[in-house]
Order: structure tokens, then sequence, then C-alpha cells
């Protein structure tokens, strides 16, 4: 018996064979883009991780006029607005993924609100930048007046409760699909025993549910810390680090990425560029364990 | 025995109520923001604003005409190059998913997702505006393309994935060669799928600032020139937002109206095409 193959004419292999090749050199560029970016950034960053090396990180003064760069103030924004947007939108993205997921999965009424949370995901970061310019910081200003803060309005918790909003549907649309995979047998014999709704939610479907959940919140965190433009438009970019609680909470700031977008274009010399790129290294290698962490336990999880 | 029931069942209607409190409170913030938007740039926008270009403070009128072409320009560009990349490596993964590249191009492709916008742009200005000798809108389409590629390699890979695998083996066993099945039967059949990730990966990238702001940058004039710098609907709002002319805002707050209108067009699109293709399976 001949084989089959063999009958494909020689021109018909050879495009087979180019195809294949195609196939495999576009998934090859995706390794070069990745290591490319990495390869970028530590050339570029390389002034100023040689002359400043790790004390970079937690040198306190930004101040490129007399060239002594610190990147403490920016770190210091950064996990502050991503930790508060994060406290603020945890209730919510868990409290969407319980209610779409278990009490209310089907019917128009959970469509829709399952299309209002994709719409939020959706909306550019920019349009909420300008929307807060605009509504948000002069709430947020009376509330400062109220309180006895400088109200300048824009700042750091202005910049994170639109980042709040924001991260939401990240958590929330993981959730719906994990607590939706809670078997339905370890449900109806929790029910069998007698336990209420409440009951099942706490004692069956969190407990399942609690890792994949987690990485929901990992992957929130991910974009959170890595969120430009509408952090940059609020937070009032400062490069000075306050002094009390109060002020540090409700005055401007600088995250990573706001310093990048804001500075990047006007560095003129060398090592300034260079710091900036330095920060912009720390973000991407961040982001990226984030991002590597929380969708490795997303596999194992939905894998079991 | 029968007050503690009543306990625990009141207990369960109160978390029911807070659950369903701060579900439906979302939409709160959503809501107000697309409304302030729609009331706020829906007077600015007329044939006048979107053909003619920006003017001078202090004129009254202009329009957004360039960036509309810059923006229509550069997501097409960027698509010309994501989407057949992004097709193949889509394919790839889901063809041969057991391979080591497999592994390692997935790999690449969950850290693309995650990348934050703006290392795209300081990157993409190295590679290509500082070769260049200047912003281009070959910068920014490219820092958009490398934006694209995820969502379409994934949406590829997934609906790939889905078909069965009959299909393929029923085509081969025909004696057609490899690479037409891919194109005449396994592409065909997964098309509303793959078409899905075009127009979400389309609809994230329009609204996308961060990586043009050091690689197209802006341009007040209606330009096709595609190796110079080119405006584009999220820089144009960015710019004449943060700028302190009232005149300026309206601008900007009747941009964001059309870059909204074909964010949730978009969005609609990818909505239909999806369930189009739940039911053909």
């Amino acid at each position: 018996m001949e084989n089959k193959r063999l009958e494909l004419s020689d021109s018909q292999l050879k495009w087979e064979t180019i195809f294949k090749w195609f196939l495999i050199a576009m998934s090859i560029l995706l390794l070069l883009i990745v290591l490319g970016v990495l390869i970028t950034l530590i050339m570029e960053s390389m002034p100023s991780i040689k002359s400043l090396g790790i004390s970079y990180l937690w040198g306190k003064v930004w101040d490129p006029v007399q060239n002594i760069y610190g990147a403490y103030p920016f770190l210091i924004g950064t996990l502050l607005t991503s930790f508060i947007a994060l406290i603020i939108s945890v209730p919510f993205s868990y409290a969407i993924a319980i209610y779409l997921g278990e009490y209310n999965p089907k019917g128009w009424l959970s469509d829709t609100l399952k299309n209002a949370v994709e719409l939020i995901a959706a909306v550019p970061s920019i349009i909420y930048g300008f929307w807060g310019i605009f509504v948000l910081v002069p709430l947020v200003r009376t509330l400062e007046m109220k309180i006895g803060v400088m109200p300048l309005g824009a700042g750091v918790f202005t910049a994170s409760l639109v980042l709040a909003v924001m991260i939401i549907p990240y958590g929330a649309s993981l959730g719906i699909t994990l607590i939706r995979m809670v078997p339905s047998p370890l449900k109806e014999g929790a029910y069998a025993l007698g336990a209420t709704r409440y009951e099942v939610i706490r004692s069956v479907i969190m407990p399942y549910t609690r890792t994949g959940l987690f990485a929901g919140v990992l992957l929130s965190l991910g974009r959170a810390l890595g969120e430009t433009m509408a952090v940059t438009m609020l937070i009032g970019n400062t490069s000075a680090i306050a002094s009390t609680f109060k002020e540090l909470v409700f005055g401007p700031g600088n995250t990573m990425a706001s310093v990048i977008a804001n500075e990047f274009a006007e560095a003129d010399h060398t090592m300034y560029l260079s710091a900036l790129i330095e920060l912009g290294l720390v973000l991407f290698l961040v982001t990226v364990v984030i991002n590597l962490i929380g969708k490795r336990i997303i596999t194992r999880f939905t894998n079991n | 025995m029968e007050s503690k029931l009543g306990m625990r069942n009141a207990k369960s209607m109160a978390f029911k109520g807070v659950v369903i409190f701060f579900a439906f409170l979302i939409t709160v913030p959503l809501i107000i923001v697309l409304l302030y938007i729609i009331k706020q740039g829906i007077t600015q926008v007329n044939w006048h604003f979107l053909t003619h270009v920006p003017l001078p403070t202090g004129e009254t009128g202009g329009g957004i005409a360039n960036a509309l072409m810059g923006s229509f320009i550069m997501v097409m560009m960027a698509s010309v190059v994501a989407v057949p990349v992004g097709m193949l490596a889509g394919i790839y993964l889901s063809e041969n998913p057991r391979t080591k590249l497999a592994y390692y191009s997935g790999l690449c492709v969950d850290i693309l997702q995650g990348v934050p916008s703006i290392v795209v742009g300081i990157v993409v200005y190295f590679w290509v505006v500082k070769p260049l000798g200047g912003f281009s809108a070959i910068a920014g389409s490219i820092a958009l393309a490398i934006m694209m590629l995820p969502i379409i390699i994934r949406s590829t890979e997934q609906t790939l994935k889905l078909l069965p695998d009959s299909l393929k083996e029923a085509a081969l066993s025909l004696g057609v060669p490899y690479h037409r099945v891919i194109i005449k039967v396994i592409v065909p059949c997964g098309f509303a799928g793959i078409l899905s990730g075009i127009t979400l990966s389309i609809a994230r990238i329009i609204g996308e600032t961060a990586p043009l702001l050091f690689t197209s940058l802006g341009n007040n004039f209606l330009t096709m020139k595609i190796t110079g710098p080119m405006d584009s609907l999220p820089h144009i709002i960015f710019t004449y937002a943060t700028s302190p002319y009232d005149d300026w805002h309206d601008l900007a707050w009747g941009a964001s109206f059309i870059l909204l209108m074909f964010v949730l067009v978009l969005n609609i699109v990818t909505k239909l095409l999806t369930r189009k293709w739940k039911i053909q399976l």
C-alpha cells in the first residue's frame, strides 16, 4: 500500500512545510518580543543600575535637576494606590462573583449585570481620568475640607477610587467562572445536612474557591500596578513624600507608571532617562511575576 | 431550636441582601460616568466637529478630524500586523499544545497580557522612534500591535480547541494538504470566534493612550504621513483634558463621546459574534 501522503504533489508538500515553519516562526516571534522587551529595558537602564546600584530603590529623593534619583516615593505611591484600590474593590468583586456565580447565574438580570461589569473594563482609562478630573476631584475636595487636609482634590485617594472601579471586573469575572465550577454534589450534600444558603457559601463554596479567588485578586493587583493614564491624571504628580499618614493618603503623589508618563518625554540627559527606564523595568518585573503566579494558580485550579 | 433556625435563616437572608447590594452598587459609577460623558459630549458632536482640525485656543469651533484619521490609520496598521501574526501563533498553540515551544510561547502570551501599556511605549520608543529619528505613526501602530497580539492569540487558540478533531481528520483523510486543511476548513469553522477576538482587541487598543505618548505623540494637523507624528482619539483627549482652556475641554468631551461610542459598538459586535459562535457549536 502506498502512503496517501506521498500523493501530494511536490509543490503542495513544499507549501505544507513552509506553512508549518510559518506557524513556528510566529510563535518564536512572541518569545523574541518578550525577551526583547526585557533586554531593551535592562540595556537602557544600565547607566542608572551601574551608578546607583540597588540603593536606587530606597533613595528618598527624586530630583532630576540635582541629578539625584531615588525610586522610593514612586514605590510607595504605587503600592499605596494599588492596595487602597484593592481593598475597596475586593468586596465588590466578591459580591459580584457570588451573586452571578451562585444566587443568580441565569436570566436577563444576571446577563445585564454581567454586561455592565464587562463594560466597566471596556471603558478606556483616559475617559475615567477625564471624568475624574471634572467630577471626582471637586467631590474629594469638599471631603478634604471637611476632614481638614489641604483641599487639592487630586491625590492618592482620588486615584485609588477610580482605580478601584477599574479593576473590579478582573477579579469579578474570574470569580464568577470559579464559583460556577463548584461541583453541585458538594453543595447538595451541605443542603441535605440542613445548611442555609449562607452556610453553604461560607463553608463549601468559599473554601473550595479560595485559592482561585485569590488569583483573581492578584490579577487585579497586576492591573492596578501598571495602570497609567487615569492615575497620571488624578494623582497630583509630586515626587515629594508626605510626612503624615493623612497627607500620604489624601495628598498628591506619584506612581511608577505616572512618573514615566509625565517625565519620559522631558528627560534630557542619559542618567535621568535611564533612571526612568529602570522604574519601567521594576514595574515590568513585578507585574510579570504577579501575573504568572495568578495564572499558575488558575491553571492548577481549573485542571483539578 | 426553633429560634436558632430562625436566626440562621435571617443571617442567610441578610447575607444575600449584602451581596446583592454590593453587586448592583457597582453599576452606579458606571452609569454616572457613561451619562456624564454622553451629556457633555453629545452637544459637541456635529459634522463640523468631525471634519475639521482643532483651532488655536481663543477661536471657537474646530474639531477632531486629525485624531479620527490618526486613530483609524494606526489601528488599521496595527491590525494588519497583529491579525496574521496572532492568528498563526494561535493556530500553532492549538495544534501543538504539548511542545516546548508552545509552553514558552503560551507563557509569553500571559506575560504580554499583563505588561503595563506604558512599558510597551518605552520599549517601542527604543525599537522604532530612536532608530527612525522621530515620533511616527509607524511606532504608534507597532506599540498597539503588541498590545493586540495576546488577545488575538488566545481567542484563536481557544476557538480552535473547541472544534472537534473529526473535522480535521476527515479533511486530512481525503488527502488535503495540512495548510489547506487549516486555511479552508479549520479557520472558516472558527471564524466567528477568531473575529470576536479581533474586534475585542481593537476595542481595547483604540482607547490606549500610554503606549502612544512616546511613539506617535500628537499632531494638530490632518496628516496621512505615517513616518511623522500623528494624533489619535485618546491622545487628543489627554492633551485637551489637561489643558486649562474651556473650549479645549469641550473638544475633549466630544472626542471622549466618539471614543466611547466606538468602544461600545465594538463590544456589542464582539458579544453578537460570540453568541453566534455558541449557537453554531
